[in-house]
Order: C-alpha cells, then sequence, then structure tokens
C-alpha cells in the first residue's frame, strides 16, 4: 500500500479572502511580521498497490479531474 | 412530479399559460414550429431551488419541466435545460465541484454540444464552470459572508437567447442567495470573453455582492447556448414576489416572447 499526500493550493494572483481573514486574525492575537497567509487544502489517500509510478500517474489523473480546479489551484503530490 | 399548491397558484398558472399559448401560437406562425418549447430541471442533493425553478417555468411557458435524476445518462428531447441553485453535495470539495462529475453532467454536456441551452443558476452556475461548460471560476464572496438580499443587474448583452426580452443596459432587479458567487478569471480569459460579448449580467454600479471581477454576474459560452448566473430569476417572475424582472430570461430561453 502506498501512501500519499495531495496538497492543493491557491495560484499565484488568485485572491484569498479567507487567507487574508486569518492574516488580520493572525496580527490581532499579536502575531507580528507576518507578510501574507495562503489558505490550501490537504487530502491525505492510501492506495492499495505496490506500484508508485502507476500510482503517481492515477493520482495526477484525480488532481486534474477532481481535487484541485486547475483553473485558480496548484496542486503537489508526495509520498510518505 | 411536483405540482403547485395554492390554488391562487393554479389560477395564474394557468392565466400565465394563456398568455404564453397565444404568444406560442404566434411564434408557431412565423417559425412553423408544431409544438411548445420543452424543459428539464436537473436534480441532485443538496440542490433546494428545484421547486422555484419548476414552478416559474410552469407559469411561464405554461408547461411543467421534466425532473432529471443525477445518475441519468439519456435527457429527454427539451430545449432548455436548467440546473437550479442549492448546496449540491454539501458544497463539499468545491461548490459544484462533485456535482459536476456525475454522470447526467456528461449527457448535458452532449446536449449542449448539440446546441441545446442550458441555464445554470447559483449552485447550478458552480456547477457549469467546474464541469467546464463555462470558463472561469467561483471562489468565496469577498466578504466572507453569505449573501442575501436584492441586487441590480445590468444587462450587458441583450443579444442572446437568455436575454432578447431585455434592452441592452437596462437594470433589472434580483435576488442573490450565496457565499461562494465571486468571478474569477485569469486575465487572459476575462479579455476574451469580454470580448466575445459572453459577459450577459453584470451587478450593477455599487451593487457587486461578492467581489466579482468586472462585476461579472452572469456569463455565457462561446457558442451562447450556455448561460450561468449567480442571481436568481426565477425568484422575481410574479407580483407575489414583488415585481416579475426576472421573467424576462424565462420567457426568452423558452422562446414565449417575439423574437
Amino acid at each position: 500500500m502506498i501512501k500519499a499526500r495531495v496538497t492543493v493550493t491557491l495560484k499565484n494572483g488568485v485572491l484569498d479572502p479567507q487567507g487574508k481573514a486569518i492574516e488580520g486574525a493572525l496580527g490581532a492575537l499579536g502575531f507580528d511580521g507576518i507578510g501574507q497567509v495562503r489558505q490550501g487544502k490537504v487530502f491525505d489517500l492510501q492506495i492499495e498497490t505496490g506500484d508508485q509510478a502507476k500510482a503517481e500517474a492515477d493520482l495526477k489523473a484525480m488532481c486534474e479531474k477532481l481535487l484541485a480546479n486547475t483553473v485558480i489551484e496548484n496542486y503537489s503530490i508526495s509520498f510518505a | 412530479m411536483h405540482s403547485i399548491s395554492a390554488p391562487s397558484a393554479l389560477n395564474r398558472a394557468s392565466a400565465a399559460s394563456e398568455t404564453a399559448s397565444n404568444c406560442m401560437s404566434f411564434k408557431r406562425r412565423r417559425q412553423g414550429l408544431n409544438r411548445t418549447m420543452k424543459s428539464a430541471v436537473v436534480q441532485l442533493p443538496g440542490l433546494n431551488r428545484d421547486r422555484d425553478m419548476i414552478a416559474a417555468l410552469t407559469k411561464i411557458s405554461g408547461k411543467a419541466p421534466v425532473t432529471v435524476w443525477q445518475t441519468e445518462t439519456e435527457l429527454p428531447d427539451v430545449d432548455l435545460i436548467v440546473i437550479p441553485g442549492g448546496f449540491s453535495y454539501g458544497d463539499y470539495l468545491r461548490c459544484g465541484a462533485i456535482a459536476a462529475r456525475m454522470p447526467v453532467m456528461q449527457a448535458i454536456k452532449a446536449k449542449a454540444e448539440q446546441g441545446v441551452k442550458v441555464l445554470g443558476v447559483c449552485n447550478g452556475f458552480q456547477i457549469l464552470v467546474e464541469a467546464g461548460l463555462l470558463p472561469g471560476a467561483l471562489m468565496r464572496n469577498a466578504s466572507l459572508k453569505f449573501v442575501c438580499r436584492e441586487v441590480k443587474l445590468e444587462v450587458v448583452n441583450a443579444d442572446t437567447d437568455f436575454t432578447r426580452a431585455y434592452a441592452k443596459g437596462q437594470i433589472i432587479r434580483s435576488p442573490v442567495a450565496h457565499h461562494d458567487g465571486n468571478y474569477f478569471a485569469d486575465a487572459e480569459t476575462l479579455k476574451s470573453i469580454e470580448g466575445n460579448g459572453q459577459v450577459v449580467f453584470r451587478y450593477a454600479e455599487g451593487t457587486n455582492p461578492n467581489g466579482s471581477m468586472g462585476d461579472i454576474a452572469g456569463v455565457m459560452n462561446t457558442s451562447g447556448n450556455v448561460l450561468g448566473m449567480m442571481p436568481h430569476p426565477e425568484n422575481l417572475i410574479e407580483a407575489a414576489h414583488g415585481g416579475s424582472d426576472g421573467r424576462g430570461i424565462f420567457a426568452s430561453a423558452l422562446e414565449v416572447i417575439a423574437a
């Protein structure tokens, strides 16, 4: 079994109002010097295969088809 | 099957039906058509504006729409397919993302390619962009708040199958109710949709409720047969709603007005 992590983040230049609100809240808690906060998503997947190359290809397809909206988001794949 | 419950609503529906059939006979004579325009409403778990949409289509066209469940892969022969608003799949992952991958969407894509009119309202708009039938994306409102109020819309393009009942530049009233209606497209896409006349509705000056780029409230595809919009025209179609500004969209799409 392969354990993988997919991280989805907003592309540069896409407004992230949630990140902005978190940035403001961190400032209100007294954390100074925060340049920017961008919020993203993490997906942990377990795949029933021993073939990492196939898993990687499948994960890429999953990102393109569902996990990320590539109009506004980037994704990256890593293995545990 | 859905029925209209209040007797007064029935009366109104039959009055609308008479008006519609008068217009339709004119239309039939003009176009040589031998039938009433037919519509379908798509139903998915979590959508909750389907009944409003069914009522609006019934009252305006005089004919109840066919309802289509998400697992259906073959669609009835209709002139207009409507994806109503709501919170399909609880807005999980991204609004409309899961609904956009359901079997019925493949069938809708095929119909859209054949030129059948498709209208997505609110969550329906989010589903259409997630399915790739319309450009751009709909993000969390810039205010981070759910907005439920009335806005004013400018009819930017009145030369479409959905807006010919209006005049270019006309300002109409429309309710909005959404958390993720902040329209985004990259600079290149934005330039092309603006240039092609694909921006059909804009929030009138000072009423943008969600931070949408270019105040965009509704966009269509390049062929002009698929329209998505965040506002809810189906909730402003008769005196009991406090106005009927939204009626023109359905009247245009169902050709119950003289083109």
